[in-house]
């Protein structure tokens, strides 16, 4: 069975979730929509305070190319654009909704029926894909449109949906793929008609047989599409990793991207997305989240609209736990920690987990014992326990030359550490320097 | 004893042409160097803190002798451990006139101590307010404030700066500050700030940094800046800004009369060294206590 060929490791799976049906959330009372869920420019505003919008109304425009159009995802008026303090702890500009009702707009095709042909071409796919504000829905949030328009001089060969999930606890993508394949496939379909390839691959880690047995029979009708079973190491479900563990080639360091190998990796809730845009004509306004931890009531996925609060998708997990320690937006090994509760579910949020406080105490870092396990196991190749000493020294010339922009901030290093040093974090630091530095000296030039 | 002699004979022609050799080389390639580049590095005190901009004491020294030939000026430079009494020293090594300077110290513009901003959260993470501002907005609800890893005590060379473990904040010792400014370049929030060290070391300044909106600032600290502008109406010199909900108190035109600070809902200003208030009329106690004669 493939996987990649650089590093990893083997957190336990904890995939509590697993099995559990697509619940609907109910609406919330106010929904906040923040105008920066995506990498690149900030979304500008289009609604002012106290228009009505129905769900599905474009509220915000992208602010630039590499940016994206943010669409309402419940009906009522527009009560302020403000700031909202995010999942950081720092204030953002958001527009708030105040629900009313739940009103769709008329050209959003609501049945169930399942449509596969897509008589559009690919420029307008593009621009559908666009215009419905879709960006890549496992965590980075890069805008979807610009991924499907390789820069010149590259050409993409193949599309690589990545339905691994290695993150811990997380179930989201698993039970999308069990609930909604046929959808899937063609949305693969339209995607690989829109970049030009005519080749796809579904990437699966095998602890989720059902999900690659389902996809495998339904695939049977696209002799293009083939299911790729995966052995199951984090983190695979990286772009780099698994382009290496699918079609075996290695992206260089940046600032070369997956294409310069002929390959456009898509997460399947992105896929899932741009079927619905594209022949249902639903700009993306709902998501799965999963809800999940040890001492979680009811670990449940939920269907979310965006902009929901994130409290209101705990208390329907059954509630917050007595014995919280820590609340983190995403998986374990990637996630963040929230400051608090209240932080808006945004395009790129798979899943809230609750840790246990016994569980999120970090120990206390002990020296550096040389064991090189941080270099066995780094997927990127590089020497975290390197990066995390210069970073600390402010050393930015040295980590620059030792790649530290290559780093994809996994927490493998972090994780097999047992000197428990908190390396991740002093590379993270590092790297938002070094891309700082690189940024002011190609502005210079 | 022939040999010995032979040995000495020849060691010593060896010597010889080799002590000849040296010597023409030393005068054929000597690389000249300003006898006033060592003169002024000896007058500076050699802590080598780049405080001055340059690399180390030497760096500044060199600088100074190339300005003093190229512009006849030193004009710029100025050495912040050493203060005015050096810079007049290396003015006179060199000389020129040194420029009139005042004596700088760093102040801490924060007061979101445990009390006035409680923390909201707790971070576990590595202990470096660089670590903190690239990843949250920190443990008190305030995202502009003091992030309390001690930064800027492990930059101060000086030992002049220090965590108050009872108000989590760094506090500047004006005793031993000489102005570097490491702990303001440390500090990822731009917190600590290079002051004029004021007449009789009094200084007054917004103790606070926090550019959200009035109810936003005040939920999140006790002591914030809310930006209501009572201090710059109360101004007579026009030396305070209000700029993005920020009160700035510009040490140039300020001249210490103390009008802003009772203004202050928030008690943002601080009046550094100044003697206490005396207590105002209208508040005196009407009626007086008869005291009582043993």
């Amino acid at each position: 069975m493939k996987t990649f060929r650089i590093g990893g490791i083997h957190p336990s799976e904890y995939k509590l979730s697993a099995g559990k049906a697509i619940e609907i959330l109910a609406l919330p009372k106010q929904a906040v929509f923040p105008l920066s869920q995506h990498i690149g420019a900030p979304a500008v505003p289009c609604v002012a305070k106290g228009d009505v919008v129905k769900v599905g109304t474009k509220i915000a425009e992208p602010g630039g190319f590499v940016s994206a159009a943010i669409f309402s995802s419940v009906s009522g008026k527009v009560s302020k654009i403000d700031n909202v303090v995010d999942a950081t702890g720092y204030p953002k500009p958001a527009i708030f909704i105040d629900v009313d009702g739940d009103e769709w707009e008329e050209s959003i095709d609501r049945s169930e029926t399942l449509v596969k042909e897509c008589k559009l071409t690919p420029e307008e796919i593009v621009t559908k894909i666009k215009e419905a504000g879709i960006v890549g829905m496992g965590g980075a949030s890069f805008p979807t449109h610009v991924k499907l328009c390789p820069p010149p001089g590259t050409k993409a060969e193949c599309i690589i949906v990545n339905a691994v999930e290695c993150e811990p606890y997380l179930t989201a993508d698993h039970c999308l793929m069990m609930e909604k394949s046929d959808q899937i496939l063609v949305g693969l379909a339209i995607m690989m008609k829109a970049a030009k390839v005519n080749r796809g691959y579904i990437g699966i880690e095998n602890n989720k047989p059902d999900a690659i047995k389902l996809l495998t029979e339904k695939a049977k009708e696209y002799p293009d599409i083939e299911i790729v079973p995966l052995k199951v190491k984090y983190p695979q479900g990286g772009e780099k990793q698994l382009i290496d563990a699918v079609v075996h080639r290695q992206v260089p360091a940046p600032p070369a991207i997956p294409v310069n190998v002929g390959a456009i990796v898509q997460n399947v809730a992105t896929v899932y997305a741009v079927y619905e845009a594209v022949q249902k004509n639903k700009p993306l306004f709902e998501r799965i989240v999963t809800v999940t931890g040890k001492s979680v009531k009811k670990p449940s996925n939920f269907l979310a609209r965006l902009g929901t609060p994130m409290s209101q998708l705990i208390d329907a997990a059954g509630g917050l736990p007595e014995d919280t320690g820590k609340i983190i937006g995403g998986g374990p090994m990637m996630g963040k920690a929230l400051t608090h509760t209240d932080v808006p579910i945004y395009k790129g949020n798979n899943g809230i987990l609750i840790i246990r406080e016994k569980e999120a105490v970090r120990t206390t870092p002990q020296p550096c014992i040389r064991c090189a396990k941080c270099v066995s196991v780094c997927p990127m190749g590089l020497e975290p326990y390197l990066l995390a000493t210069c970073s600390k020294l402010h050393d930015w010339e040295k980590v620059e030359a030792e790649d530290i922009t290559s780093c994809i901030e996994c927490g493998s290093c972090q994780f097999t550490c047992p000197s428990h040093r908190p390396l991740l974090d002093m590379i993270r630091m590092g790297k938002t320097t070094v891309m700082g530095i690189i940024r002011t000296r190609n502005a210079k030039k | 004893m022939n040999l010995i002699l032979v040995a000495l004979i020849s060691l010593g022609a060896i010597g010889l042409v080799s002590a000849i050799v040296l010597f023409a080389a030393s005068k054929k390639f000597a690389v000249y160097v300003d006898p006033r580049i060592a003169e002024v590095a000896a007058a500076l005190p050699q802590a080598n803190c780049g405080g001055c901009g340059y690399p180390g004491c030497s760096g500044f020294a060199t600088a100074c002798v190339t300005a003093c030939d190229s512009t006849k000026s030193i004009e710029g430079k100025f050495c912040p451990v050493g203060g005015q009494a050096v810079m007049e020293k290396v003015a006179s090594i060199l000389g020129l006139q040194a420029a009139p300077s005042e004596p700088k110290v760093a102040v801490v513009r924060c007061n979101g101590s445990c009390e006035n901003a409680p923390r909201k959260v707790k971070y576990d993470g590595a202990m470096s307010c660089k670590v903190v501002h690239a990843t949250c907005g920190g443990e008190t609800g305030c995202s502009y404030g003091c992030l309390g890893c001690g930064d800027c005590v492990a930059a101060c060379q000086f030992d002049a700066i220090k965590m108050n473990p009872v108000t989590g904040l760094p506090e500047v010792d004006e005793d031993k500050c000489t102005s570097c400014g490491a702990c303001v370049k440390a500090c990822p929030r731009k917190i600590i700030e290079l002051r004029p060290k004021g007449k009789n070391n009094r200084r007054m300044y917004v103790q606070c940094v926090n550019k959200d909106k009035g109810a936003v600032a005040r939920k999140a600290c006790t002591v914030s800046c809310i930006g209501c502008g009572k201090c710059v109406k109360v101004c007579p010199f026009e030396a305070i800004t209000l700029e993005n909900n920020l009160a700035y108190i510009n040490p140039d035109k300020c001249r210490l009369c103390r009008k802003c600070e009772p203004e202050c809902p928030q008690n943002a200003i601080i009046a550094m060294n100044f003697p206490p208030r005396k207590p105002k009329a209208e508040n005196k106690p009407d009626i007086i206590a008869p005291v009582v004669e043993a």
